[in-house]
């Protein structure tokens, strides 16, 4: 060891997720939830329905958390959450941050209503969703939130998803909630500063993270923090915040958008696709990010 | 740097021993995760620029950084390779698991 330097670490170094946990290697949703609890502090309450992360926090009586969790039902994690800042503003607690957490399935497809309600009531929570874009804790079956053309075992290449991606951020952004931010967990200050600004709003907050799934997507697990990387530098993925559905900021501006070739091709999961249909594929990206921008502009 | 937890694993002999709530009481730190891998990280000090992207990127937290430089716990580490292949210098290679 030759030089004395000083170490200048860009995250809290205080952790909240313990080693131990039950989480399949290189996972992005271990990854994610490190990042949001290393913003958001000790004093914070989960609120966790069926997703990976119900699995990962592993079996009773023993949890790697060094946060209180809830385990609620599949469709409810917004209502739990409702109803546990409630009930902590009965007994005068009005520090602690609920948080919803759940994975793509519990927010695109089945937690849906619940979140839904939340946001029109503008309930006290933030409501993360980890989106690593299919049921991949029963068995990578389709979600709402799996890209056109990807491999599960409910879409084979037989019979391969023919619909884009639900857009929950718009979604999200038409319930007016005060604080909607994108994050990639291979942008980890990025989503401490996000989280860290939605801690400090009141209201209902929805945070999107993508999280890279390694056993789902076939792609190896050392590429998970690359391609979450990749899809914000190819604009699958843009990272972007919205204030009271209106007020649209683009934090990341990519000059020279790369293909999305690159990135299909780390993944198993895309394998199957033809030059045709990732051409339809980036063509679907591009008319995605030229709407996003004219949000912006026009915000 | 951080308080030592207790790695113990609870086992409960009767149903008396069960708490009344349904709560957790104890840590993960019990399951040795680092049994699930077949290779593993290993840093080359000198060339280690301090940047602690390894640390950042961790997804098992078994990157600590101990006076001013990481260190693998190799209990929990379960060799996704993630440190390796993120590290601008390339001091860390993935090397084969002595059995």
């Amino acid at each position: 060891m030759k030089k004395e330097k000083k170490m200048t670490l860009t995250l809290p170094v205080e952790e909240l997720v313990g080693s131990g946990n039950l989480a399949c290697q290189g996972c992005g949703a271990n990854l994610a939830l490190r990042y949001v609890l290393k913003a958001l502090g000790q004093r914070t309450v989960l609120c966790i329905p069926a997703c990976c992360w119900a699995v990962i926090d592993g079996a009773f009586p023993h949890s790697c958390m060094s946060v209180p969790i809830y385990h609620c039902a599949f469709e409810t994690a917004a209502s739990t959450a409702t109803g546990v800042k409630a009930g902590l503003e009965m007994v005068g607690d009005l520090e602690t941050t609920v948080v919803a957490w759940a994975g793509d399935g519990g927010t695109f497809d089945i937690g849906l209503q619940a979140l839904s309600g939340a946001a029109e009531r503008n309930d006290d929570i933030i409501y993360v969703c980890y989106d690593n874009e299919a049921y991949m804790n029963t068995g990578i079956q389709r979600s709402s939130a799996t890209p056109t053309g990807a491999w599960t075992t409910t879409t084979p290449v037989k019979f391969p998803k023919d619909r884009p991606k639900k857009d929950i951020d718009a979604i999200m952004a038409a319930h007016r909630i005060p604080y909607l931010a994108t994050a990639s967990i291979s942008y980890p200050e990025d989503v401490v500063k996000k989280t860290k600004k939605a801690k400090s709003i009141k209201g209902t907050r929805f945070i999107h993270i993508y999280a890279p799934c390694p056993t789902g997507w076939k792609s190896r697990p050392e590429d998970a923090v690359k391609l979450g990387r990749m899809v914000v530098q190819n604009c699958v993925f843009p990272l972007y915040e919205v204030e009271h559905g209106e007020k649209y900021t683009l934090n990341m501006k990519i000059k020279d958008k790369k293909p999305i070739d690159d990135y299909l091709k780390l993944q198993g999961r895309f394998r199957h696709l033809k030059p045709e249909q990732i051409k339809l594929m980036q063509e679907e990206v591009d008319h995605n990010w030229a709407r996003l921008l004219k949000k912006c502009e026009s915000a | 740097m951080k308080p030592k937890k207790e790695i113990k694993k609870i086992v409960f002999q009767s149903a008396e021993d069960m708490p009344t709530m349904p709560m957790s009481i104890g840590n993960m730190l019990w399951n040795k995760t680092g049994s699930w891998r077949n290779i593993r990280p290993e840093i080359r000090l000198e060339d280690c620029i301090q940047c602690g992207i390894c640390w950042k990127f961790c997804p098992d937290m078994s990157i600590e950084i101990e006076a001013e430089w990481p260190v693998v716990n190799y209990d929990y580490c379960k060799g996704c390779g993630i440190c390796a292949e993120e590290c601008p210098a390339k001091c860390i290679v993935m090397v084969e698991e002595r059995k």
